[in-house]
Formats: C-alpha cells, structure tokens, sequence
C-alpha cells in the first residue's frame, strides 16, 4: 500500500500530496486518499473533496498518454470539433475512454492558452498546436 | 497610437535562461534602487503616482493592495504571482513567462520589500508544466546574484481548473484545498493565505514594476488614458491573419488591434476578455481599449461575419458553467441554466419566453454571485441581446440549428 510521508511542515498541502501520487501513479489510488487523510487527520471526504476538484487529478487509471483536445472557443473557430473525430476514430475510442492496451486515454478540455495557434491539445505535459488530421496521425505515432 | 513595449521590453532580446542577459538589459537595477535608496512607503508611493491598476482583469489599483497588506498587522505577510492565466483566449503571461522571467522576480522581490512579504509564491496553472523548470532555473540564478535575501519565491502548481484565477480560490488551492471562492471580507490584503496578509499580483502588474521604478512614477502615468495607465499585453485569436501577442498603449482603439496589427478581415463582433468578457459588435470597433471602456485580461477573440454570435456566447457558457467551482448557488445553477437555453437555440427549440430568461438571469448572476466568474458571467449573454437580438429572434423563427463551428 502507497505509503503517505509523516507530516513535517506546519502548511502540508492535500493538493501537493494527490499531484505527487497522480505522478508515481498516473491516477490517485483510494489507499493513498485514505492514508493522506490519516497522517493529516482529515476527513477522507475532505481528501476525496480535492481530488475530484482539479481536472488534472483522476482517481481512476488512465493511458501512458493522456490526451487533452482543447474545446474552448478559439479552438472551436478553428475546427476543434475535426480534431476531436480524428483523434476518436485513429484510436477508436470516445472522449472519457481508455484504449484496452493502456496506451491513450482521451479527454475534452478547456483553454489549453495555445489559442493563437489553434486546434491545440495536450499530450501528458506537451503541448501540440495548429493541428490538422494528418499531423494527428504523426503525433499519435510517435507515442511510446 | 503606437505599440509600445513596456511589459515586454526584453521579450526576444534576452535570453531566458541566462541572467547575465538580463543584466545587460538593467536587469535589476530597479531592485539595486529600491533596496538601497527608497523605503517600502516610497516603493509604494512611487506605484500609487504611477497609477498602475490590476492587469489581471478586475483593474484594482496595485498600490492599495501593497498598502494595505504593508499596514495589516502580523509578521507574517505573503506575496502571490498569479499565474494562472486559464481565461479562454488568453496567452499573454505564458509568451512572458516563457521569455522574461527575470523581470517578473524582480517585480515579485520589489513587491515583496515593500508589502513586507519573506515568502512568495508563483502559482502556475498545470497547463503551463513546461516552464516549471525555466522558472525555477530562473529564480536560482537570481537567488545566486544575491537579489533575494530578503523574501523566498517557490513555486506552485495548479492542477486544472480555471477558478482558480480568482484570487480567493487560488489561495484555497496553495492551501492544498478545492479551489473555491471565499466570502470577503476578510479580504486578502488582511486575511489571504492561510489568514495572513496577502498581495496577490497578475503576472503582467509585476512586470511593470521594475519599469515603473527604473523610468519613474510620472514616465508611466503619461502613458494611456486618466483612469488607465501604461500598457496592456493583449493575446488575439480567432478570425485573423495574424494571430498572437501585442503590446498597446492603452486606450488604443480596438481596431488598431485587431484591423492594423493582427490582420482581421470582414469582422463581425470582438469578444474582449474572454468567456466572461464583453462582445464588441463591428460597428463599435473604434472603442479604446481601457479600464474605463473594454479590457479584462486582454483576452481579444475575433469573430468574422460567417460565425453565428449565439453559438459563441453558448461556447463561453458552457466553459464557464464547467469551471464554476459550485460553492454558490446562483453561479453554479445561474451558468448551468443559460447553459440549457442555449442548447435550445443551438437545436432550433429556442423561444421568446427563452430570451425573457435570459435576460432575467443576467441581471440576477451580477448582483448575487459570490465571485467574479459568476458576477462577469452573463456579459457575453447580455451583449449578444444587445447587439445581435436577430441572431436569437432568427433562430425561433426559422428554427435554425447547430453548434459552433
């Protein structure tokens, strides 16, 4: 069972422990949540309550890649809805879903800031812009 | 009016991963100044004249929040970087930060000597990940002059939600909590981070600072308009040419921006400020962009006439309804029923008692939102009835579908 570092600062952050789990884990385990409210003594909903906040946490596991299609306004301008298809159908999967191999996890987001060189998406940290169907492909690709 | 680089003066010049760059462009001359020949109430005097407000969106005047949390009892005062720049069309901070982040910590430690802050935090959003590392590098080569004995600047990341841009939020999220709302007061100046007293800054206010030090107060308030000094950082997508960042005096007219600069053709309506920002019809393109007229972060996206104005303001609704943190009812229920009428109108169901609500909820969001999401959020709404009615009134008699496209 992940273990939780004793509380040393006076400020612990829940946020600061969950992003470092997201990390190790890819997702935030619930034995981890249990463990984080025990050494803060918190409630575990307090915990859960964070976790299921941020867009960027996710207490179930995800694909090696996760990718983000922005779907914000600058990016609808821009076609983002060709994007998003492109993406369903190269890995046939829909917005929410995992591939059954564990490689890519598909999600909508929100204003990725790369709207000056909309459709934009995120791969894990990496940003991608001025997308076209055929770069999808290129980029999927490239993914381990 | 011309463009004038004041905010991004060393954007492109320097380079962001050596100091010695940024020295040879006065780097840090303006802290060399403020630690060895003025007192935190001249620092502070010195913003005051210059007339800096808020580049953040809301326009507060930057010397009275340093004023205040300077007066606000305690030893223990922080300083925050807002760098949580997730308004939808805005990109502003993320070109800075990425090209100057040396003139952003000497705006934080000069921030940080006149409010009395030893510890500052830089809250960058999650999207932003990549330039955690630049930023950090930055600071150690800044810490490594010696610029930064008197206050410690860590750095803190977001984890994806958009809310958290509002000051009160982000506070509860470096808090390590959902990042949602507070009741104010007590406002940050007296009780902010963890119930100390707290500045909270945009990225592009503290940029200004070491400007407004090195060239004076009164150089910096003969730029702009009365009530809007300076500069702006505006970030322009959507329907032009030449999207990106620009620097303007502010009170520049719209369309030098969006016609002269970024190359926009056949425009229909400018929305400016983002999701919750105001949408400025084609025939109102000469509006000056200040404080007093349209502003909000800089967000600027440009519509041409093939796009359908109900189907963008749907677009800001509906992001605006996901990224209500859900503490208050009126925003939380408010954006997720305009929400729900729009959709009607998207599927060609829209009626006239439709219209009615909207009206009615746009009136009642402003004045019983708990923050700024829920009080700008009806503004596209309000604008669109305003100036593009037969957008809607077309849509209930022809029965018009679709989405954005």
């Amino acid at each position: 069972m992940p273990e939780v570092k004793k509380k040393t600062k006076e400020h612990e952050s829940v946020l600061v422990l969950l992003q470092e789990a997201q990390e190790k884990f890819g997702y935030i385990p619930e034995d981890f949540m249990a463990n984080v409210a025990r050494s803060l003594d918190i409630s575990l909903s307090e915990v859960f309550g964070v976790a299921t906040f941020y867009s960027f946490l996710t207490c179930k596991p995800l694909g090696r890649n996760v990718i983000r299609v922005c779907k914000s306004l600058p990016c609808c301008l821009k076609d983002a809805q060709m994007i998003i298809e492109s993406v369903e159908s190269e890995l046939r999967i829909k917005p929410g879903e995992t591939t059954t191999d564990g490689k890519f996890s598909l999600t909508l987001t929100n204003c990725v800031g790369a709207c000056d060189k909309a459709p934009a998406m995120m791969i894990n940290d990496d940003t991608y812009t001025d997308l076209t169907p055929g770069k999808i492909s290129q980029i999927l690709k490239k993914c381990k | 009016m011309p463009q004038k680089r004041v905010v991004l003066k060393n954007c492109g010049i320097i380079d962001p991963r050596q100091i010695a760059t940024y020295l040879q462009q006065d780097g840090f001359k303006a802290w060399q100044k403020v630690s060895t020949e003025m007192t935190p109430e001249q620092v502070i005097e010195e913003v005051k004249t210059s007339g800096l407000r808020g580049r953040g969106g809301a326009g507060f005047p930057c010397w009275l929040k340093w004023d205040l949390a300077r007066k606000s009892p305690g030893i223990e005062k922080y300083v925050i970087c807002n760098a949580d720049e997730g308004e939808m069309g805005t990109f502003k901070d993320k070109y800075i930060l990425g090209n100057d982040p040396f003139s952003l910590i000497e705006g934080i430690a000069i921030a940080a000597y006149a409010v009395g802050a030893r510890q500052s935090f830089i809250y960058l959003r999650a999207e932003y990940h990549y330039l955690l590392d630049l930023l950090q590098q930055a600071i150690k080569q800044v810490e490594a002059k010696g610029f930064l004995k008197h206050v410690k600047i860590d750095i803190r990341l977001g984890a994806g939600a958009y809310v958290c841009g509002e000051e009160s939020a982000l506070m509860d999220s470096i808090e390590g909590k959902r990042g949602e709302a507070r009741y104010r007061p007590p406002f940050p100046t007296t009780e902010g981070l963890w119930q100390k007293p707290t500045t909270i800054n945009n990225v592009e206010t503290l940029m200004n600072i070491p400007q407004i030090i090195l060239n004076g107060a009164s150089w910096f308030n003969q730029i702009g308009t009365e009530r809007s000094k300076g500069t702006k950082v505006f970030s322009v997508s959507g329907d032009v040419a030449k999207p990106g960042v620009y620097e303007l005096v502010l009170g520049t007219p719209l369309r030098e921006l969006v016609v002269d600069l970024a190359a926009g053709e056949k425009i229909k309506a400018v929305q400016v400020g983002g999701s919750a920002g105001r949408i400025v019809p084609y025939d109102k393109i000469d509006t000056p962009l200040s404080f007093e007229t349209v502003l909000g972060s800089g967000a600027v996206i440009v519509l041409n006439e093939s796009r359908d104005i109900v189907n963008a303001v749907y677009k800001s609704l509906e992001f605006l309804a996901e990224e209500s943190c859900g503490k208050c009812a009126p925003c939380r229920e408010g954006t997720k029923a305009i929400v729900g009428i729009m959709e009607k109108f998207s599927k060609g169901e829209g009626s006239e008692r439709d219209i009615k609500l909207l009206e009615q909820l746009s009136s009642a969001l402003p004045l019983s939102s708990l923050c700024g999401l829920g009080q700008a959020a009806p503004f596209p709404v309000m604008d669109s009835l305003q100036y593009f009615k037969d957008s809607y009134q077309s849509r209930i008699k022809e029965k018009k579908v679709g989405v954005v496209k």
